[in-house]
């Protein structure tokens, strides 16, 4: 079964290094292709292990040609922090579907007090009416892994992605390893249930 | 076969299909995943990590002499170290197809400057394809190797980051590994040899051979007219093409895929057909010069697209420019989000010596690395950074250049020295330089993402190794001053940097300590704070470790702030508990 768009999908999906981002955009993309769409997923990691942001988009539907998304033109973001959703949000489309990890990762510039922590965290990101925090650590730890909280988020964002479950199912265990497969699928059903 | 690959991995698909034998590079971002991929292929395509990108060039001039395809990839300044071989190879021509795979990292997102190396290309009489996508780098790289061979030319493809680093979807074919047999090597010294003679002669076959590579730039389906509608044509190369066709969907484009040479007839017919000609090419106007020197008309626009990444706002800037059309609305940013600049990490062997220099107020001449990072407060521990292994030469000049502060250091990692810091080290010896040289060791190329280099002990695939220690390079080169120093010591490290800096000699001081990330090791034991002993006196943030953060304000204004360890971050490595005079911190019970 194939999916057709009649336009460009954007997800743009963002958090610090090694919250697991790149493999998430991987899976959202495997699942575009074997949706039958055109897909292409960018992103800009170069010295992400060391504590920097991370950002990747992934565009899907029947001829995609810039791999950037415009600012303000992201059907969903998907945040693995808060304090990254705030810095991004402006990427989102008015309205558009907003899913964040509610967990904070303080930047190293604010707890060394060489920064401002961001004032009113709570009260600007509800300003968002697209705005949906997930649990996604306790979802994952139920699932069986801290590490898959990336996977409940990517759960999540499939509530808002026209793709049939088998894809979605044949790219987890395309690009998750075998012995944590398992493990993932259960926090990709629970991602999909906490936002249904 | 339709898989779904960055530029960097489609590389490796092409060249193991294309029967490519011979492979090497020096990392370097965005090129790096180029022989990490290829080394997939190791049993068909014999792959190293370079000691540097010369020696890579060199290796692949070697092969393709040799009559085998070869490929060598590396990241665009790395070109700079690898032009000396490049710009003669060109006179001598390849034999087996040799293609040279340049990342350009336009917006520098993680390089210390821009350069355009598509004026290199034209400089050294080579043929250039700039890819668009992921199959474009497929096609090209194949295409590539058989060019190369056909007009015994080097081939250059222009990556840039967001090519390399952009997933699309890729026809591999079969999958295959191509069947292409060798061509036969005859020693033939007119030919292989670069003498003035034979240069000279050499000298008229590149030109003769300039002739036939603007014949094939002309007649390629890699360049193309796509008819559209409208006054406006715009000609465009690399990703600006998708720019462009996301953007003026509706402008004839004429795409230029092989850019060295440019087609500048078929672009002079495509002008023909519209009212205003633009050029959208992402940094230096290398294109547009060329066509404007052919005597073609090139609207020069207002909106500035010569620096930095290109992207949809910014040619929807051009559009509103040039055809009147809205720029493109966008939300704006929220205000006062803390940044999150890369730091060195917790438990970094860098730190307690960048700390120790800092602290004893060094001249320091630093070099390419995540040291590098060792510049940004509160360490501040850098004057200068210039390239791969400048950090010798530049402490020998400031030396020379009687600098006041008699405490010079140059420092650089193990991977940087191997690539290009011993030649400087053997000029510190010959020369007799008062300086130290810091060689921080941690026995990786740590900032590309961990690869293997001569100081390992691995090759790339993995095997064992000669593992090199630099300290023995030191006194080999004659140097009589050499220490090697735990990292982790900070009295240590003082006494033996004190002792080398005014010693008035040569000097090396190796510090080897593992890198943290790569060996995922972890002290014995995490540090907590004392808060009744805690002066909030903010020694401890001075070293700058992401582990050490704020805890509760201390004096009644709530000005200054005790610290707190992190116990998430914090490795053990003990250098907080060494800066606090106050014995405020120590093991967690």
């Amino acid at each position: 079964m194939t999916t057709s768009l009649d336009r460009i999908f954007n997800v743009s999906l963002v958090g610090v290094g090694g919250q697991g981002i790149l493999l998430t955009s991987d899976v959202l993309a495997l699942a575009a292709m074997h949706a039958g769409l055109d897909v292409k997923k960018s992103e800009i990691h170069g010295m992400s292990q060391r504590g920097g942001s991370v950002i990747s988009q992934v565009r899907f539907g029947a001829k995609v040609h810039s791999p950037i998304i415009p600012d303000g033109q992201s059907d969903v973001l998907v945040s693995f922090e808060r304090t990254e959703a705030l810095r991004w949000v402006h990427l989102a489309k008015p309205g558009a579907k907003i899913l964040v990890n509610d967990m904070d990762r303080i930047p190293v510039t604010v707890s060394s007090g060489l920064q401002a922590p961001v004032q009113d965290l709570d009260r600007r990101l509800a300003a968002y009416p697209g705005l949906k925090l997930v649990d996604a650590n306790p979802l994952a730890i139920q699932a069986g892994n801290l590490r898959a909280a990336n996977i409940v988020l990517l759960g999540a964002l499939s509530a808002f992605v026209p793709f049939a479950e088998e894809h979605w199912q044949s790219a987890l265990r395309e690009r998750i390893p075998a012995k944590l497969l398992e493990v993932n699928l259960r926090a990709f059903a629970a991602g999909h249930a906490a936002v249904g | 076969m339709k898989k779904l690959l960055s530029a960097n991995q489609a590389i490796a698909w092409a060249a193991y299909r294309a029967g490519c034998r011979v492979a090497a590079a020096y990392p370097g971002t965005p090129s790096t995943e180029i022989m990490e991929h290829v080394a997939e292929f190791k049993g068909a395509i014999d792959c190293e990590w370079s000691v540097n990108e010369k020696v890579a060039m060199e290796i692949g001039v070697g092969a393709s002499l040799a009559g085998v395809r070869a490929l060598v990839a590396m990241k665009h300044v790395g070109l700079n170290v690898a032009m000396d071989p490049l710009m003669t190879f060109t006179y001598v021509g390849a034999i087996g197809g040799m293609v040279i795979v340049n990342a350009d990292d336009p917006s520098m997102h993680s390089s210390q400057n821009e350069q355009d190396n598509r004026s290199l290309a034209k400089f050294a009489k080579c043929l250039l394809f700039e890819p668009a996508d992921s199959q474009e780098t497929y096609d090209m790289v194949t295409a590539g190797f058989e060019l190369s061979e056909k007009y015994q030319v080097p081939v250059i493809v222009r990556t840039t980051t967001r090519t390399a680093h952009t997933s699309t979807i890729v026809d591999i074919g079969s999958g295959e590994r191509g069947d292409v047999p060798g061509i036969p090597y005859v020693k033939n010294a007119q030919r292989n040899v670069a003498v003035p003679a034979h240069g000279r002669l050499m000298r008229f076959a590149v030109e003769k051979r300039s002739v036939a590579l603007r014949e094939l730039t002309e007649t390629t389906a890699f360049n193309r007219a796509e008819s559209g509608a409208g006054e406006l044509g715009i000609v465009a190369s690399g990703v600006a093409y998708q720019y462009v066709k996301e953007v003026f969907p509706e402008a004839p484009v004429f795409k230029v895929g092989l850019s060295c040479p440019p087609p500048i007839e078929r672009i002079r017919a495509f002008a023909a057909g519209v009212k205003r000609l633009v050029v959208i090419e992402e940094s230096d106007p290398v294109l547009a010069e060329q066509i404007r020197a052919a005597g073609i008309p090139v609207v020069e626009p207002q909106t500035e697209l010569r620096m930095m990444e290109l992207n949809p706002a910014r040619l929807a800037a051009l559009r509103a420019e040039l055809l009147g059309t809205p720029a493109l609305e966008a939300p704006k940013p929220e205000a006062g989000i803390p940044v999150r600049p890369p730091v060195l990490c917790s438990g970094c062997s860098h730190r307690g010596p960048f700390h120790i220099l800092s602290k004893l107020k060094t001249t320091v001449c630093g070099d390419i690395g995540c040291y590098t990072l060792g510049s940004a407060p509160p360490l501040a521990a850098m004057d200068t950074c210039i390239c791969m292994g400048a950090a010798i030469g530049a402490a020998i000049g400031m030396r020379k250049a009687g600098l006041p502060n008699q405490r010079i250091a140059a420092v650089m990692g193990d991977s940087t020295f191997f690539h290009s810091g011993m030649t400087g080290l053997l000029d510190v010896a010959y020369n007799k330089i008062p300086i130290t040289v810091m060689v921080f060791d941690n026995r990786i190329t740590a900032m590309t993402g961990h690869q293997e280099n001569p100081g390992s002990g691995h090759t790339l695939l993995g095997e064992i190794s000669t593992q090199v220690r630099v300290a023995d390079v030191a006194r080999a080169f004659g140097i009589q001053r050499v220490h090697e120093a735990d990292p982790y010591d900070l009295a240590a490290l003082e006494k033996i940097f004190l002792e080398c800096l005014d010693s008035g000699e040569p000097a090396v001081v190796v510090v080897r300590g593992p890198c943290v990330l790569h060996e995922k090791w972890a002290g014995k034991f995490i540090n907590e704070v004392d808060a009744v002993k805690c002066t909030a006196c903010g020694a401890c943030f001075r070293i700058g470790c992401p582990a050490i953060v704020r805890g509760a304000a201390k004096d009644p204004a709530g000005k200054r702030f005790q610290s707190r360890i992190d116990p998430q971050f914090c490795t053990g490595c003990n250098l907080c508990a060494q800066v606090c005079k106050f014995g405020a911190i120590s093991p967690a019970k």
